[in-house]
């Protein structure tokens, strides 16, 4: 699984390896604010392989998973 | 037809090349953004933006098929700065051309408000005390909700 970090969130620790056992965002996001709380925030919206995330999505071996704090705008 | 790119572009250029093809239609409106070389007072050396590619090419594209059909545009041009800029370079350009004047004027600005309040992009200044990731201004947010 790829984890990417955008914006401010880029200035924080880079993800681990993910344990076998996390199969969906919200256990990603979870395990990973463990040590990044600012992940937990609300404001914090997923995208996985290119599409953005309302809610719980099933992860897979290969997704692409992305964190995405509030935008600036262009 | 859309860019998002590292490169500076030339606004001049793009807007007689966009002239050029838009022959036969009755108005075309342009803009450009700038980067400021000062915000919230302080002097700004850098401005970073960040972006996640497909997203925001995605997005773009979005605004763009939206900005064709409501407007009734005959053609229009997106191109979005990311990466490194300097103050006074051109980060964004817009043009559009359409059959008479209020839906090119309307639709620059349709899709600046958009740009500003829906595309995946973070900005970053760096100043002289250090650098600043920026947020959504309020004031960008009223002017998107005005085109419902």
């Amino acid at each position: 699984m790829k984890i990417l970090f955008f914006g401010r969130l880029r200035d924080g620790a880079p993800a681990g390896p993910v344990p076998p056992g996390i199969r969906d965002s919200d256990a990603l996001r979870a395990w990973l604010g463990r040590d990044r709380p600012e992940l937990l925030d609300a404001s914090v919206r997923i995208a996985v392989n290119d599409e953005m995330v309302l809610g719980k999505r099933a992860l897979v071996e290969g997704d692409e998973v992305a964190f995405l704090p509030p935008m600036s705008g262009g | 037809m859309i860019a998002v790119q590292p490169e500076p572009f030339d606004a001049a250029a793009l807007l007689a090349d966009f002239s050029g093809r838009a022959a036969g239609a009755g108005a075309i409106a342009s803009f450009t953004g700038l980067v400021r070389s000062e915000n919230d007072g302080a002097a700004v050396s850098e401005l970073e933006l960040d972006h996640h590619p497909r997203l925001t090419e995605g997005a773009i594209a979005g605004i763009e098929a939206a900005a064709l059909s409501r407007f009734g545009l005959t053609d229009i041009l997106i191109v979005h700065r990311h990466g490194a800029l300097a103050p006074g370079e051109a980060i964004v350009f817009v043009a559009a051309a359409a059959p008479h004047r209020r839906a090119a004027f309307d639709a620059v600005d349709y899709v600046m408000d958009r740009l500003k309040t829906e595309v995946p992009f973070w900005k970053r200044e760096q100043r002289g005390d250090g650098a600043h990731w920026l947020e959504a201004r309020d004031s960008d947010k009223e002017a998107r909700a005005r085109w419902g």
